[in-house]
């Protein structure tokens, strides 16, 4: 069995991660921030020591302005309706996920300004243009930091030069790239950055967040929901500190748990030294594919300008028969089809088709990128 | 005297008191997490009570590590849940 579906979510997740879930769930178990007693304290310990451990990774100064919710799905929704507001305009490259896409466009039916600046066919995004999209009424510029269909990176760390320089917040999607490229919202000038858990953090599902940068005025920003935070009992209003004025309700304690052990592996292990060992599987598959007369591979061709996630299509295929016969006559599970991203698919060719998606991971091996190969080049055989 | 006497420490929020409670740690101030006594504030349901003696070095530690402190209260020695005189 090959599992190429890490850009979807990470699996086998880093030693200790399911260990620390169940401890939690047998030995701690208790609702963090709700009570003082023992395991209530040592619940809240877990919350924050996860809070502290993704602050690492991503180089934010402040534990306390990680806010967690379920996924970058509602880290995104956070960031988008909690900020803007009908009149003010937003910059977002075509080549997002959903989940950026279409809490925009709903906004759009309400009156914010949407301007999607056009991607070249490899996915790549010119940052001028963004400068070039930039109005007086700009409020935020909202990009994914690598593209899930094609894996290529954006240039967050320009287009956060530009946005201080033209006094915009930037909004960056990370969930292909924490843990699996280096993410440093001081280096970049990230003001609002979206993460997920379950891919390469190492985390579970259900386990994701907003780290809140300085820049930006908590009054500015709306919850998405309120309700309880086991701070100011006797007030019948939303408190105005972080982190409790973004997190009502009690938190996915069990998954941070495995999270915080997931970001701990990465630290230790480094992820500069992941980052080199899935760009060298990815050069090693990109080269492979392209070898393959009939076999068409998007992006960029260069592993050094994109995560490990590796699209392509063999000629006179559909994606959902490639990906059905690679599981089961070879037993790699990767993930066909749009991918939740039609614009990014639109902005490289492939809509509606789709494409065939190798997403690496850490735990992928050269020896899986040469069997994976092999049965492409089967596949491909067939169709000469 | 302050031998036995306790102040108690209370943060906005209980991830503060988290944060509050390694950062006594670091700088050998034994906290220990105890209710909020009620007739202080219902502020976070968690505060952190810590010997009076320390009680400077404590705010010191909190402050320059630029956390805001919602209150500090000195207490009766009998339980944390004694009314005690606001600082
Ligand atoms: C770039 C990007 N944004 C958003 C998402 C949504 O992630 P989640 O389902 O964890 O919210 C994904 C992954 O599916 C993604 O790759």
């Amino acid at each position: 069995m090959i599992y190429f579906d890490n850009a979807a979510t990470s699996w086998p997740k880093p030693p200790g991660v399911a260990e620390a879930m169940t401890r939690f769930l047998e030995q701690v178990g208790a609702n963090p921030g709700r009570a003082a007693h023992r395991r209530a304290v040592e619940s809240g310990r877990i919350v924050y020591g996860a809070r502290e451990a993704v602050a690492e990774l991503f180089n934010a100064p402040d534990p306390l302005r990680v806010v967690w919710g379920k996924n970058v799905t509602e880290a995104l929704n956070l960031a988008l309706c909690g900020l803007l507001r009908p009149g003010d305009h937003v910059v977002t490259s075509s080549t997002e996920h959903n989940s950026m896409m279409r809490p925009l466009r709903a906004l759009e039916r309400e009156g914010v300004e949407v301007t999607v600046v056009q991607c070249t066919p490899q996915g790549q995004l010119d940052p001028a243009g963004v400068a070039a999209a930039i109005r007086p009424n700009t409020r935020l510029v909202a990009l994914n930091h690598a593209s899930n269909v094609v894996g290529t990176l954006l240039p967050a760390a320009e287009v956060g030069a530009i946005c201080r320089q033209r006094d915009v917040l930037l909004l960056v999607d990370a969930a292909q790239t924490g843990g699996a490229y280096p993410v440093d919202v001081q280096a970049n000038q990230i003001d609002l950055l979206a993460f997920t858990g379950h891919k390469s953090l190492g985390g579970p599902m259900g386990t994701g967040g907003l780290i809140v940068g300085g820049r930006v005025d908590e009054a500015q920003l709306e919850p998405l929901m309120r309700g309880g935070t086991g701070s100011r009992s006797e007030h019948e209003l939303q408190p105005d500190f972080m982190p409790d004025r973004y997190e009502s309700g009690t938190p996915n304690v069990v998954g941070l748990a495995g999270l915080a052990v997931g970001v701990r592996w990465l630290l230790a292990r480094g992820v500069d030294a992941i980052r080199a060992h899935e760009v060298a599987l990815a050069r090693a598959l990109i080269a492979g594919l392209q070898a393959i007369p009939a076999v068409i591979v998007y992006g960029t061709l260069d592993a050094g300008l994109q995560t490990a996630t590796v699209a392509f299509n063999v000629a006179g295929m559909a994606p959902s028969e490639a990906g059905l016969r690679l599981d089961d006559e070879y037993g790699i599970m990767c993930r066909v089809g749009l991918h939740c991203a039609p614009a990014a698919h639109k902005t490289i060719g492939t809509f509606p088709g789709g494409t065939v998606r190798f997403g690496l991971g850490a735990f992928n091996s050269m020896d899986e990128v040469e069997v994976a190969l092999a049965a492409v080049r089967e596949l491909a055989g067939e169709v000469q | 005297m302050t031998a036995g006497k306790y102040t108690v420490i209370l943060l906005y929020a209980t991830s503060h008191a988290i944060r509050a409670e390694k950062l006594l740690k670091q700088a050998s101030i034994p906290p220990k997490m105890i209710p909020v006594p009620r007739h202080l504030s219902s502020s976070c349901g968690v505060c952190i009570r810590i010997a009076r003696a320390d009680r400077e070095a404590a705010q010191q530690v909190l402050q320059q590590a630029g956390m805001e402190i919602e209150g500090l209260y000195d207490i009766s020695p009998r339980a944390a849940g004694k009314p005690g005189r606001q600082a």
